[in-house]
């Protein structure tokens, strides 16, 4: 089959590859219909994530339909359209008991790796390096998903790829962004980062009870589709100074609500930006949480600031 | 009796305490694990000390490598205990053995095969000296082993009643000459890490009934 293999830091290329085999009698394999590349890919491409091999195949945002099941894969069958999500859960641990799926304890076969880079290891993840899992992911033609008696999402007919293809990671971790703000009826939530994370937490913010969004970037195309589709009012920090335009806009007391959807290759315009360039590019950090930084000085007193780009694997 | 000792530790003092405690190797105080395993099952092994063991002993240093690693299972105790009292099921999870097989009926005495580099086969024959139903099993090498060995493993209800806590305590003498570097390497850099990643793999199997693999998963080209 044809797949897209991860070579180093920004060589990635479309290769042909053995088809993958059912290894475990819970996996499924799937033939792809749709794939996504999502904004944790560009922290791969970039290679700012350790423990990737030349050859590995990326992609955990995928959807497809069920062409192979191992013996004991009850709930699927041959046919069924599946989305997956992309964090690798068992389904029987202690975690996954707890609906903490992304927090798996028996999901990365690697776990000895992660437990040494953070203490505990969190799931295994499609397509995102060894340390979490080393699992081929799904930008190919066929993909193999362990334990797919527990994650898989099966898709009715009548709904099109395109309608549940972001279930696999992007809007539940905008909409668990806008969860985790415990935004309140009333609250004004300020969002920056205009991706596909911001736009999903936009309308999760509005879902979940507030009463204004100020979502901030310097894309005016995706500021745009912020103010047309997710109703929100914008900010283009290029343009002003997002910090004081906030305080202004919130009639001097800041938003109630900061949620950072930017992740750890923030854009910055700052002196503070260029340190943590520097600390980057040294090793010394993975991270420029200039954004970060931001939502938290930005935020009303007692108000919650929410990020990102860790979620997954805080799993809360 | 337990006393709490100058650092603030608990410290077990009988060796049924010393078996029992949240920290075992901490707890043997200096002694090895095979002598506190030999006189809890009041089944003493013969030391045979060389003068290398007489010269560590001297200066007070014991030549024993010693890990201790405790992982948490989902499952109640009696069916890990019964899993594992069958040695056989071990190289099934622990990498490292090649096999484990019964030369008694009773499955108390057993041959084990390690995996060691550059083919060599590490064996050993062994004994089952403490086995407590659903709490612990306690394993010592008999004379003539490669590699000098003993271990336990302890099932306790976790608190909270959230499963099982089961710790492996391992203790092995590496034997010096030509053998030592095959038996370094037989539990990888780290011992620790190692039998961390296979108690990881008996979780793996007991919880889900599999193991966690992407061995024969496609690759692209390097
Ligand atoms: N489950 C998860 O944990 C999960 C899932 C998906 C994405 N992520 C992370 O979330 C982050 C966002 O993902 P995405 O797909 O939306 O990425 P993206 O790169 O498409 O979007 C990030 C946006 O932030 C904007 N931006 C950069 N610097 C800024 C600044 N200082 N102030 C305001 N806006 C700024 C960029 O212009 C861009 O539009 C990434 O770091 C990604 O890794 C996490
Ligand atoms: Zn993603
Ligand atoms: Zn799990």
């Amino acid at each position: 089959m044809k797949a897209v293999c991860w070579h180093s830091a920004h060589d990635v290329r479309v290769e042909t590859v053995p088809d993958p085999k059912i290894l475990n009698p819970r996996d499924a394999i799937i033939k792809i219909t749709s794939t996504a590349i999502c904004g944790s890919d560009l922290h791969l491409y970039e290679g700012n994530i350790p423990t990737m091999e030349s050859g590995d195949i990326l992609g955990h945002e995928f959807m497809g339909e069920v062409v192979e099941t191992g013996k004991e894969v009850k709930n699927l069958q041959k046919g069924d359209r599946v989305v997956v999500p992309f964090t690798i859960a068992c389904g029987g641990c202690f975690f996954c008991q707890k609906d903490l799926w992304s927090l798996c304890d028996n999901s990365n076969p690697n776990a000895w790796m992660a437990e040494k880079f953070y203490g505990h290891s969190p799931s295994g993840l499609f397509g995102y390096s060894h340390l979490l899992g080393g699992y081929a992911g799904g930008q190919a033609e066929y993909a193999r998903i362990p334990y797919a008696d527990v994650g898989p999402l099966k898709v009715p007919d009548d709904l099109e790829d395109d309608k549940v293809l972001f279930l696999t990671d992007i809007f539940p971790t905008g909409y668990m962004a806008a969860e985790n703000a415990d935004i309140e009826p009333g609250d004004t939530v300020a969002v920056w980062g205009c991706g596909p994370v911001g736009q999903f937490a936009i309308k999760s913010a509005y879902m979940l009870g507030a009463a204004r969004v100020i979502a901030i970037d310097r894309f005016p195309e995706r500021l745009q589709m912020a103010q047309e589709q997710g109703k929100a009012e914008v900010i283009n920090y290029e343009e002003i100074d997002a910090g004081e335009a906030l305080k202004e806009m919130t009639g001097g007391r800041g938003p109630d609500r900061c949620i950072e959807a930017v992740g750890m290759e923030a854009h910055g315009t700052d002196a503070m930006a260029a340190y943590d360039k520097v600390k980057q590019g040294v090793k010394l950090e993975t991270g420029r949480p200039t954004a970060l930084r931001q939502a938290i000085v930005a935020c009303r007193k007692g108000g919650d600031s929410v990020y990102s780009w860790g979620i997954w694997w805080l799993g809360r | 009796m337990e006393r709490v000792d100058s650092s603030g530790t608990i410290t077990a003092t009988t060796t049924e305490e010393i078996i029992n405690s949240p920290l075992v190797i901490r707890n043997l105080q200096q002694r090895s694990l095979q002598e506190v395993l030999a006189d809890y099952s009041q089944k003493p092994k013969p030391k045979e000390t060389n003068l290398v063991d007489q010269v560590a002993e001297a200066v007070g240093l014991t030549p024993n490598i010693q890990v201790e690693k405790t992982v948490t299972i989902d499952r109640p105790a009696s069916e890990l205990y019964n899993y594992w009292r069958n040695l056989t099921n071990l190289p099934n999870f622990m990498k490292h053995l090649k096999s484990v097989t019964n030369k008694n009926e009773a499955g108390t005495v057993s041959h084990w095969v390690a995996n060691a580099p550059l083919d060599l086969n590490v064996e050993w024959d062994a004994e089952i000296i403490a086995d407590e139903p659903d709490h612990l099993i306690a394993w010592n090498a008999l004379g003539n082993a490669d590699i000098n060995n003993c271990g336990l493993v302890r099932f306790q209800p976790a608190t909270g009643n959230r499963g099982t806590q089961v710790k492996v305590v391992l203790e092995y003498q590496p034997p010096g000459g030509a053998l030592t570097n095959a038996i370094a390497k037989l539990f990888g850099e780290s011992p620790q890490e190692q039998i961390g990643d296979e108690l990881n793999r008996f979780k793996q199997l007991m919880e889900t009934g599999e193991i966690a693999t992407t061995t024969g998963q496609p690759k692209g080209p390097k």
